[in-house]
């Protein structure tokens, strides 16, 4: 039973992970780029909803709608300003320039809002469900739900729909796909989006189960859902739903049955393990490539 | 580069407490004496920094308004350390330039071990309102005005086990910090030592928020109650999950606890807390209610006990200034174990080794507030 509840807590956190990874590896598999500042969009997010709902006093569906699309704006407007003009330069020089855009959010929102935690407006009062001794908290059957509909939306919409053809088409072959009359620019900008969107449910998730709201609340679980895109395979979109919930659980039960210090250095030894293993990861292709 | 900057310490040291023996000499009125000093005004701690710098600015305002020590203006000067180290050492060199005195703090204690050596070394007088691990005051310029990690430690059991009579308890606590850990550490022996069985011994590290695998492992241990020793952000994080989880079991504290009713939502939620304070601002103590009503006049807030701490720290110091008649650092260390102050967290004397003779109180959270218990 003990076991059972901590799978359900792994879950919990593992369906944010997946939920943030999906992110990460759409834009890999897009833009070919690690985009570390999607931890900090989480955060945007959850600021932006918390502005709509506790200061200006918006309702809570009003909040929600305006925090996801501010954050699907912010990620184009990244794109178009950070990543856009970089097309061509070196991939390390991208990857410096997404760590600078993460380090210039953090900053930012500890300017306009300081360290201080503030209280995420939002709770959704779900019953909890009771069998036996084990309790499923309302709050973890939301988070799988919400999740469980981004994904199949995502998964439908990348291979049933013409907008989701032309992503696919642009991550096997930038300029064939060009040649073909996909607008790539279009295609990339759909793709930050939905990611960046992606992370500003992932955000409002995060902040309503864990209460608080501040300016580096995205950065660490940002490089776990990283680690969680890699170890399914990043560029794969069923396998960052993999990761991400396989990282969840095993971040749960390291943390039950080895040591609750000790649960970070495993999740990054993961990370480490996968690269030295499989680097494709567990879902991915394997081609040779240059992060 | 080490050696280069303690020299430098040194020096500036040299002149400070040389000027302040030149000003001890001159029995002018318009004397300052001040009071240096640094503690979390930002980040996760900043509600014990904030509180002990306004407990401190209406000491010194009292004290200032009646004409001074010994016709000495008291002046503070009390910086932001966000109560981490390098800041701490930072802010200590500041104020140490500045012309610090005396220093009142650090207010936590990782930042109060990062400069407990060089106020040693300056030979300056320095007095934490509420670093409480044991190694705060191992120097003999350093005296504290809170009780220490493991006699909370030690007291908490005790009244778990004796007064309450729980028999199966369990703890979680932050392993990455001196305060908690040291807490825990004292708790959990004296429980043992009583009799009591420790059913769970669970652990996090700072900046964690997800407190759920700990908490579904407490609840499968079959405890009494759950004792945190944690600071009031980690204690609001899991007082929140575990109602998410429905555990209902009694909750214990240490000091860390104050504060922690403004970060929660629906502050009811921690009802039945208890945890052990030396401060309560509903204390019918005629000096209590005095500081509780000129501080929310002043700062429009209900003090808590580090603004008592802070309050204390600087009557501590006006008791040493008096008793040694003077403003040097060396004459103020010493007559620290003679005088007797009538504090607002009780009435105290001191140890050589730099501990406060008081008792501890508890506080009760009951209907989402505070309460003495008696």
């Amino acid at each position: 039973m003990k076991l059972l509840s901590q799978l359900i807590n792994g879950l919990n956190a593992g369906s944010i992970y997946a939920l943030i990874a999906l992110g990460y590896t759409m834009v890999y598999g897009i833009a070919k780029m690690i985009n570390f500042a999607h931890g900090d969009i989480i955060m945007v997010g959850a600021y932006v909803v918390w502005v709509a709902i506790a200061v200006l006093k918006l309702p809570v569906s009003v909040g929600l709608i305006i925090g996801v699309a501010a954050c699907a704006v912010l990620g184009i407007f990244i794109e178009k300003v950070a990543y856009k003009p970089l097309r061509k330069a070196p991939p390390l020089a991208v990857l410096i320039t997404a760590i600078g855009v993460s380090y210039f959010l953090q900053s930012a929102s500890l300017l306009i809002f300081s360290s201080a935690k503030r209280t995420f407006p939002v709770s959704f009062d779900i019953p909890a469900i009771t069998i036996g001794s084990l309790v499923v908290p309302g709050q973890t059957i939301l988070i799988l739900v919400v999740t469980s509909i981004c994904m199949i939306a995502l998964h439908l919409f990348i291979n049933k729909t013409k907008a989701g053809s032309a992503m696919l088409a642009v991550s096997e072959d930038k300029d064939a796909a060009q040649l073909m009359g996909v607008n790539v620019n279009k295609t990339i900008s759909m793709t930050f989006a939905i990611g960046s969107a992606l992370a500003a449910v992932a955000g409002v998730l995060f902040a309503s189960s864990y209460v608080y709201v501040y300016p580096t609340m995205g950065s660490l679980i940002g490089i776990k859902a990283f680690v969680a895109a890699v170890l399914g395979g990043i560029g794969s979109v069923p396998g960052a739903m993999l990761g991400g919930i396989l990282l969840g659980l095993i971040e749960s039960l390291s943390k039950t049955y080895l040591s609750t210090q000790l649960s970070n250095a495993i999740v990054f030894g993961i990370l480490i393990l996968v690269l030295l293993v499989r680097p494709s990861g567990l879902l991915g292709k394997s081609r040779t490539e240059k992060v | 580069m080490k050696l280069k900057k303690l020299l430098s310490l040194t020096l500036i040291a040299s002149t400070v407490v040389a000027g302040t023996v030149g000003c001890a000499k001159k029995d002018a009125g318009g004397d300052v004496f001040m009071i240096g000093g640094s503690g979390p005004l930002t980040g996760s701690a900043a509600s014990y920094g904030i509180s002990v710098k306004q407990g401190a600015e209406l000491a010194i305002k009292e004290i200032n308004d009646a004409g001074g020590v010994n016709g000495i203006k008291l002046e503070l000067n009390f910086l932001d350390d966000e109560a981490k180290a390098q800041p701490a050492i930072a802010a200590y060199n500041k104020v140490m330039d500045e012309g610090a005195d005396a220093i009142l703090g650090t207010v936590t204690s990782d930042s109060m071990l990062a400069i407990t050596e060089l106020t040693n070394e300056d030979g300056i007088l320095q007095i934490t309102p509420s670093a409480s691990v044991q190694e705060a005051t191992k120097y003999e310029n350093a005296f504290r005005v809170c009780f220490t990690d493991p006699l909370q430690g030690v007291t908490m059991a005790d009244y778990a086990v004796e007064t309450l009579g729980y028999k199966n308890l369990a703890v979680l606590y932050n392993v990455a910090d001196n305060y908690s850990k040291g807490v825990a550490t004292a708790f959990i022996e004296e429980a043992k030592a009583k009799g009591a069985t420790i059913v769970a011994e669970e652990s996090f590290v700072t900046d964690d928020v997800d407190f759920n695998t700990q908490l579904t492992t407490i609840k499968a241990a079959g405890a009494d109650a759950l004792f945190l020793p944690v600071y009031y952000q980690d204690a609001a994080y899991i007082i929140n999950q575990a109602n998410q989880q429905g555990i209902t079991l009694p909750l214990l504290g240490s000091d860390g606890w104050d504060g922690v009713l403004g970060q929660l939502e629906d502050a009811s939620l921690a009802n039945g807390g208890i945890f052990l304070s030396p401060f309560a601002a509903n204390d019918p103590a005629e000096n209590v209610q005095k500081f509780v009503k000129a501080y929310q006049e002043e700062f429009d807030a209900v003090p808590d006990q580090f603004a008592a701490d802070g309050y204390d720290g600087v009557y501590i110091i006006k008791a040493a200034i008096e008793k040694a008649g003077s403003t040097d650092s060396a004459k103020l260390i010493a007559a620290m174990t003679e005088i007797e102050v009538d504090g607002v967290t009780g009435k105290m004397t001191f140890t050589p080794e730099g501990e406060p003779n008081k008792s501890a109180k508890l506080i009760e959270i009951v209907n989402g507030e505070y309460q003495l218990k008696q």
